[in-house]
């Protein structure tokens, strides 16, 4: 009995939680036909973004200035990243350099 | 599209799935249907050697499900020809991306070919993800400083493989870069201009389409030097299609791939791989053939696909 009352109060516990700090949209690239859509994201301090390759050709997401990379993205391969600095990040396709893109954080 | 109007090269690449046989004399090229008697013609006098390109292991896709199985597919066809070549070319793109372990089933598959070399120029999939650290270490022994270009010389032709795709400039272009231009200008310094010539690289050396990063940046500068010789043959691959060009004493020749054809030129929205099934796929991908006949014909240059009966 004791048992069911604490599992109650846990579940309360969580829902009110969710309520409180709804989870922020983790905002997501697509790579599709050699591009980067959207071409600019802005997002807060903390955010993770998320890459899909959508295409049957690999791609990376190598920051320009050395601060992230990934290796080759197959098809429907992802790819996060935390931002935890302010600051605007141009990056590329290192097998395709003429894709490119930037994230900014602030 | 020069030396060869529109409309006589569509009825010439309606043949393509039966095999063709190119043939560039003065300038022009022409085109007959490859049978038995051309072939045994040409293996009579002179000697063939076998350029394959773009085997992109690892890639699976709608076009194919299998990379791996289709490079096996044409080295049993290699191994089938009436006359062995004396070697083959892989004019790069070995794996798809770099993907883990397909350098060693590139590797294993082409231990079957019954030939007795087999020379390699490496495209930007074999080099992009380390800068080209595991495809020297694999296939820089030999060549000029380890750096993976090289020249020889077989049945009086002299052959160049140069690298285009570790000096890639922001934009995406191929690019050969001084060091390899410099020796270029000493190795064929030495040659007569009678002396055939067949450059063999992974990006074209002609402008095919900016656009899409389908042209070498400083290729000028390598042609300038090749433009004294009688002949010279520049085989390459990058963009999965068989496309021709003559420029004086140049034929330019872009090899299939044997794994996914690329669409043409502007033709879809970006170069990738194109979406059809896997047995029209059939049709456009495959391997080239090139026999000399010295002192008797023009280098000629077959391509054939892999749906070929």
């Amino acid at each position: 009995m004791k048992g069911m009352w604490t599992m109650s109060g846990a579940l309360i516990l969580a829902v009110l939680g969710a309520g409180a700090a709804p989870a922020a949209p983790r905002p997501r690239v697509d790579v599709r036909e050699f591009a980067f859509t959207p071409g600019t994201v802005t997002v807060a301090r903390g955010t993770t973004v998320t890459w899909v390759n959508h295409d049957e050709e690999p791609h990376t997401i190598t920051s320009a200035a050395g601060a992230f990379g990934s290796t080759g993205l197959s098809h429907d391969e992802t790819f996060t990243q935390t931002f935890t600095q302010l600051g605007t990040y141009p990056y590329f396709c290192a097998l395709h350099p003429r894709m490119r893109a930037t994230v900014i954080v602030k | 599209m020069d030396g060869i109007d529109r409309r006589g090269f569509l009825e010439c690449a309606a043949w393509a799935g039966t095999g063709l046989l190119w043939t560039a004399a003065g300038g022009v090229l022409s085109s007959r249907m490859l049978t038995p008697a051309a072939a045994a013609e040409s293996q009579a006098t002179g000697f063939s050697f076998v350029q394959i390109s773009d085997t992109h292991v690892g890639f699976t896709g709608q076009a194919n499900k299998d990379a791996a199985a289709t490079l096996q597919q044409v080295v049993d066809r290699i191994n089938a020809l009436p006359a062995p070549p004396a070697f083959v070319l892989h004019t790069g793109d070995q794996t798809h991306g770099q993907k883990p372990g397909a350098f060693d089933t590139v590797a294993q598959i082409l231990k079957g070919l019954k030939t007795d070399a087999v020379f390699y120029a490496p495209g930007e999939h074999d080099v992009f993800l380390d800068g080209g650290k595991e495809y020297l270490s694999r296939y820089g022994k030999g060549t000029v400083g380890g750096q993976g270009w090289q020249s020889f010389d077989a049945k009086g032709i002299h052959f160049v493989g140069l690298v285009n795709v570790l000096k890639y400039k922001g934009e995406g272009m191929g690019a050969l870069g001084e060091a390899q231009l410099e020796w270029l200008e000493k190795d064929v310094t030495p040659l007569s201009s009678s002396t055939p010539v067949v450059v063999f690289t992974h990006v074209p050396l002609w402008s095919v389409y900016p656009q899409w990063g389908w042209v070498t940046e400083d290729a000028a500068r390598a042609l300038v030097h090749l433009r004294r010789f009688g002949s010279v043959t520049v085989l390459n691959g990058h963009i999965h299609q068989v496309l021709q060009k003559v420029e004086g004493n140049v034929v330019f020749h872009t090899a299939m791939s044997t794994a996914f054809p690329q669409p043409a030129p502007g033709s879809a929205p970006s170069p990738g791989p194109m979406k059809i099934p896997e047995e029209q796929a059939r049709r456009m991908i495959g391997t080239r053939e090139v026999t000399y006949a010295p002192g008797k014909h023009p280098l000629a240059v077959v391509d054939s696909t892999l749906d070929r009966a």
